[in-house]
């Protein structure tokens, strides 16, 4: 195995009784790559990801993640990944300090690493008038980025996200894809799924996965010369109608 | 261990800033305690009572000082005729009247026989059998008194003799099942309610994802409330015994460790409720309807199992609440020993480890 591919995978499968929500996949990522995952509902990029963050058994097939198998090292895969879900997922009641004093130590940062970070990220994100504040009370776009940068805290090698800018306005998108080309920038490799084909043309490389299979692998430009299309959103509409 | 702690702190700030879980907390045993103990009670105290008294001689006049004196009842109202009995009870406040025949003295002497009616008012049906019942026992005392004076022969004298609760104390019924519901309610129904509440908000998600196990997580949400819950048994303990004056006359430390191994088959019911619920509602539903109704119904708490059908009976043996409440009632009123309650303590043992065990197999640790 190449030391670049963060992520290989090869004839993943994932089967629910007769149904195959994910029909072996293949594919590689690099360090410090901004991949995109898209699909439509239903299609099975969810259950991939389950897959390849430890949570989900494969049926059948190989994968490595961040260098671990993930059939027999979830454990290890899940010290090197940050993850952060569609739903939001940081504590309302707990105050900003709060969520990152606990991801931290359940991360087992030590207390003085946290209390760094804590004021670093803090800092980054413009929080510090409300860094005593109950999660609860901060509007969507803040918590989301805060969710990321938290979702980030231990340094993982692979940051993966499912649908991070669902439901959240135009600039706080904006901001929060200038947060991933940074992470990128610092040697994080990020996997990201989207339903939004503006950020499609942001990645690097996007996949998309069509009824558990992956119709199409490239950059952006390359799927666009290759469907001969204009934009991502007509390359999506082609794949997906068939 | 670091994560663990921080893992317990966040839980208390769940806990602490949710007034809602503040209040079942603390204040509902508390509330319960006090309601079971004072106001719910199955004695009778100073019960308003009527006398219609067509004789007036010493006979009638000595019963009537005799009911009086007794502070079960105070009476109220002297009426003259028998129509004036249904005015009073419409009115409410009399609950029983007293209607001594004429010539009251005259028959005692002449048949040694005379009458008195014991009119109560049975809306309330449970009230108007234990009235009649205390009257009845003033009345036989009276007797007594009386056939001492005159040499009588041949009479079968029943000594009744309440052990272990001499006074009919209802609060000592109350008390071991209130501390069950409590115990119950707190360990099982707040711990299902808190694991759902992950679930429903996607946390759990993100906790599963982490490099925490699984066990650690659920290990970390149960801890506060055992924690918790042993205060609440404490709390309940000291109050019984200093406000009701409750004995708890077997060993205080059998009594913790009998509780805690409770609290802990709770938590297991609990547990297994949060694995198959998804949301915070479904797991309350469940642990209401599945949990407390059975603890307050079927587990002898309220309702004599022994009086119940044959049916309900065998199904009460199934409910961990009911030998819970046989172990503590053996403890502080008969102060037993184990030897007296392993048998109880043993179920208890081996519900926990099969709730345990099914929680295991059911909880999801990768989703699906």
């Amino acid at each position: 195995m190449s030391i670049h591919n963060v992520i290989q995978v090869e004839g993943l499968t994932k089967k629910f009784g007769d149904f195959t929500a994910v029909n072996a996949i293949s594919f590689k990522v690099e360090k410090g790559e901004i991949f995109g995952f898209l699909g439509a509902n239903g299609a099975g990029k969810t259950t991939a990801m389950k897959m390849l963050i430890g949570i989900s058994i494969p049926s059948s097939g190989k994968a490595t993640v961040a260098g671990f198998d993930v059939f027999t090292h979830a454990e290890s895969i899940k010290k090197s990944i940050g993850y952060m879900s569609q739903k939001f997922a940081l504590y309302d009641d707990l105050t900003v300090k709060e969520n990152i004093t606990f991801f931290g130590g359940i991360y087992g940062l030590s207390r003085k690493r946290i209390r760094q970070k804590s004021a670093v990220l803090i800092e980054e994100l413009g929080l510090e008038k409300v860094a005593n504040k109950l999660v609860g009370a901060l509007p969507l776009g803040w918590k989301q980025k805060l969710s990321f940068s938290v979702s980030m805290i231990h340094d993982p090698k692979i940051v993966f996200l499912d649908e991070p800018t669902g439901g959240v306005d135009p600039i706080t998108r904006r901001q929060f894809w200038e947060m991933i080309y940074k992470a990128a920038n610092q040697g994080i490799t990020v996997f990201v799924t989207t339903h939004y084909m503006d950020e499609a043309e942001y990645c690097d490389r996007v996949s998309i996965m069509v009824n558990g299979k992956i119709e199409a692998l490239d950059t952006p430009k390359k799927l666009k010369e290759q469907f001969k299309v204009a934009n991502m959103n007509d390359v999506f509409l082609k794949l997906a109608r068939g | 261990m670091k994560r663990f702690i921080g893992f317990v702190k966040k839980e208390f700030y769940h806990i602490f800033r949710d007034r809602r879980s503040l209040f079942i907390l603390f204040g509902m045993p508390i509330a319960q305690i006090m309601l079971f103990g004072f106001a719910i009670t199955n004695e009778i105290n100073n019960v308003d009572i009527a006398i219609l008294d067509h004789s007036k001689d010493t006979n009638t006049e000595e019963i009537i000082n005799k009911i009086s004196a007794s502070k079960y009842f105070s009476i109220n109202q002297f009426i003259d005729k028998e129509s004036d009995i249904e005015t009073i009870f419409k009115k409410g406040k009399i609950k029983a009247v007293l209607n001594f025949e004429k010539d009251f003295s005259k028959n005692l002497i002449k048949d040694y026989k005379a009458n008195i009616q014991i009119v109560t008012d049975a809306t309330d049906p449970n009230t108007a059998n234990t009235i009649s019942n205390y009257i009845n026992a003033i009345l036989t005392q009276y007797n007594k008194e009386l056939n001492n004076k005159v040499a009588f022969s041949y009479q079968i004298v029943p000594q009744t003799r309440m052990v272990y609760n001499p006074e009919l104390k209802s609060v000592y019924m109350f008390v071991p099942g209130v501390m069950t519901i409590i115990l119950m309610l707190v360990s099982a129904m707040m711990t299902s309610i808190s694991i759902a509440r992950e679930k429903e908000l996607g946390t759990m998600e993100i906790l599963l994802v982490s490099p925490l196990k699984p066990f650690q997580v659920i290990v970390g949400k149960v801890f506060p409330y055992i924690f918790l819950s042993i205060i609440n048994a404490i709390v309940i303990v000291v109050l019984s015994i200093f406000i009701f004056k409750m004995p708890v006359l077997g060993s205080l430390v059998l009594l913790g460790l009998e509780s805690v191994l409770f609290i802990i088959t709770a938590l297991a019911l609990g547990i297994l409720i949060s694995t198959i619920s998804a949301t915070q509602q479904t797991a309350m539903m469940i642990s209401l309807m599945g949990l407390m109704l059975p603890v307050i119904l079927l587990s002898g708490f309220i309702f004599p199992i022994s009086s119940m059908p044959l049916p309900l009976q065998v199904i009460s043996n199934i409910i961990p609440a009911k030998w819970f409440i046989i172990i503590i009632k053996g403890i502080m009123l008969k102060g037993v020993g184990i030897q007296f309650i392993w048998k109880e303590t043993l179920i208890l043992v081996g519900m926990t480890i099969f709730f345990i065990g099914i929680s295991v197999k059911k909880y999801k640790i990768r989703l699906e």
